[in-house]
């Protein structure tokens, strides 16, 4: 009882992450077009960021938004210096963040070394809560119920602001909102930047869980592709749904058959793309 | 004619390379050669051919190879079954990721046969009692077909280049065969193919499951070689590696990605004897090809040769497409 308990409580949790991550990366998509393949990448980054903040004796959650601030603006430097002369051209832009997430990774490895970093939770959330008889790692509910605030605030910033507005008008019909007065150029850098920045902020809370070391980047990517494919490029509660079923799916498989933690969510996917290749909240028609 | 010429000379090259350079070293590097040109030849009637992006080439490769070192170490498989077993079981699998890959088009397309790919990759870490892990598998000799033992590096060049010289001949004539000819008007107009009866979808699915095939018969060539297989073969950065071989030498040409992979093949191994820094160059090399070089090196240099040829006639270069808003 206490295991399923737990390696829940690890799912979800695990899913939170999973949202940050995934959601910046689906916003980024379904505003700009452009797969992000450097998102795994910048996770990473914001891990090492977060360990490199910490060891300066710099305050956990101020560390993870200077992380997330520091990638961030990484982010925004890609999308202007790089990205926006290759606008238009798709397959150039894939292969670009393809090539950077190599060279973050790269450097990444020469200045942190290639051992694991553990990054500390933060010390009022180390020890465990005992409710009913069972202990739950208190971090974990920390980082879920974070990743349940910033889901909160994106999904009231979409919906229910002009801001908002104008992204998914940018979503549903780029040219159409340039017509009417949209400065569509500007939101690209607002949510390139925002979208990069949660990255980098999963990447420092994501830390006491999962260690800054330099597979992370080819750890996460996958599981933010997944995530995406089923969720749906572009939707918000996709990415939130299908971070959910990611992290169940991973947490168990590697819980319960860690030979075959990735192939487990193979089949989820499969099914999906075959019954509705939009994904399960999918606007965007492909 | 002068084509004919050309193929001859490149012909009569390769033939005597082992002789010419005498050091095992420089024969061992062009049958790396050779193994990588096929394997960017066979991504290239996606991405050249059929205009469909794949990161995830290097599953075929690594399938297969790690599909063969199985079966003979620890199924005591004989080599030639265990080869065709090897192309058998990659070919298949080639066509259910098809199968998945093709319900999307464009960059869901790259999406899932990047995911497809890394979920292999996880396997090939993870399941160790089947792949050995981050052990890998070795396989304990090179065949020896015919009686001609392929320990010799010389005798694997030769080897290496009947191969890929049939894999040449073989994809040369379907990239003008009447099935390449409706695999790029799929690429270019899939509606007016659609209109005249083509059936779109199938043509991709079996230029994809073509990939897969030559992919595999790459990887089988790569076992060999190595007798090694490690999960970094099932990598991203090795289909990255492979598609930067095919968009760096051209994908719209034929020669294109053998020239890819000349190139990054020896850009490779001359970098890494000098700096261990081979993945910033890899995305540096991404990232100024795709800026300054973006259709590859082969129109590029075709390019200069018309104009140096045509030289006081005058030219008409087509003028950049605008930058889309």
């Amino acid at each position: 009882m206490q295991f399923w308990l737990i390696q829940t409580l690890n799912s979800v949790a695990f899913g939170g992450l999973l949202f940050l991550l995934s959601s910046g990366f689906s916003l980024i998509f379904g505003l700009m077009r452009i797969p992000n393949l450097a998102h795994g990448a910048v996770f990473m980054l914001g891990a090492y960021f977060g360990a490199t903040f910490i060891e300066l004796g710099i305050n956990f959650w101020i560390a993870a938004l200077l992380s997330g601030l520091g990638v961030g603006v990484l982010g925004l430097l890609l999308e202007r210096l790089i990205l926006r002369r290759l606008a238009g051209n798709e397959q150039g832009q894939v292969l670009v963040t393809l090539g950077i997430s190599f060279i973050v990774a790269d450097v990444c490895l020469m200045v942190w070394t290639g051992d694991p970093i553990p990054l500390p939770a933060p010390a009022a959330l180390r020890a465990p809560i005992f409710v009913a008889g069972f202990a739950f790692p208190t971090y974990r509910l920390a980082v879920l119920a974070v990743a349940l605030v910033i889901a909160a605030g994106l999904y009231l910033l979409i919906e229910r602001t002009r801001l908002g507005a104008m992204i998914r008008a940018g979503v549903d019909d780029m040219e159409m909102a340039r017509g009417v007065g949209i400065p569509i150029s500007k939101l690209y850098m607002l949510v390139f930047l925002l979208g990069t920045a949660l990255a980098g902020i999963g990447g420092t809370l994501g830390g006491p869980i999962l260690n800054a070391d330099p597979g992370l980047d080819s750890q996460m990517l996958p599981l933010a592709l997944v995530v995406v494919i089923l969720g749906g490029i572009g939707s918000l509660v996709g990415a939130l749904v299908g971070s959910l079923i990611v992290g169940f799916l991973y947490n168990f498989g590697t819980a319960l058959v860690p030979d075959l933690a990735y192939f487990v969510l193979f089949f989820p996917m499969v099914l999906v793309l075959v019954l509705m290749p939009q994904g399960l909240f999918g606007r965007v028609p492909q | 004619m002068r084509a004919i010429f050309s193929l001859l000379v490149i012909a009569v090259i390769l033939i005597a390379l082992p002789a010419m350079v005498g050091n095992e070293f420089y024969v061992n590097l062009a049958s790396q050669v050779l193994i990588y040109a096929l394997l960017a030849m066979s991504l290239n009637i996606l991405v050249g051919l059929g205009g469909m992006v794949s990161l995830g080439h290097a599953a075929y490769l690594g399938v297969a190879a790690y599909t063969d070192a199985w079966l003979v170490t620890n199924a005591g498989v004989d080599t030639l079954s265990a080869a065709f077993l090897a192309i058998a079981v990659t070919t298949a699998m080639a066509a259910l990721f098809g199968l998945l890959a093709l319900r999307a088009a464009g960059l869901g397309f790259v999406m899932i046969t990047l995911a497809l790919a890394q979920i292999l990759w996880g396997l090939g870490y993870r399941w160790a009692d089947l792949t050995g892990g981050d052990n890998g598998i070795r396989l304990a000799s090179r065949p020896v077909p015919f009686g001609i033992d392929l320990a010799s590096p010389t005798h694997f060049y030769y080897f290496a280049l009947v191969i890929c010289s049939l894999a040449f001949v073989c994809l040369w004539r379907l990239a003008y065969s009447p099935f390449g000819a409706s695999l790029r008007g799929a690429r270019d107009q899939p509606r007016r193919m659609r209109m005249l009866g083509h059936h779109v979808w199938m043509v991709r699915w079996i230029a994809f499951i073509m990939a897969g095939f030559w992919g595999s018969i790459a990887g089988l060539l790569f076992i060999y070689y190595n007798q090694f297989i490690h999960p970094h073969s099932l990598s991203l950065q090795q289909s990255a590696e492979a598609l930067l071989m095919v968009i760096l030498g051209g994908a719209n040409t034929f020669l294109g990605p053998i020239v890819g992979a000349l190139i990054i093949t020896l850009v490779k191994n001359v970098a890494s004897s000098y700096v261990d820094r081979w993945n910033s160059l890899l995305g540096l090399i991404f990232v100024v090809v795709v800026l300054f070089m973006p259709q590859g090196i082969v129109p590029g240099l075709k390019f200069r040769w018309t104009q140096f040829t045509r030289r006081g006639r005058k030219v008409f270069v087509a003028a950049p497409a605008p930058p889309s808003p």
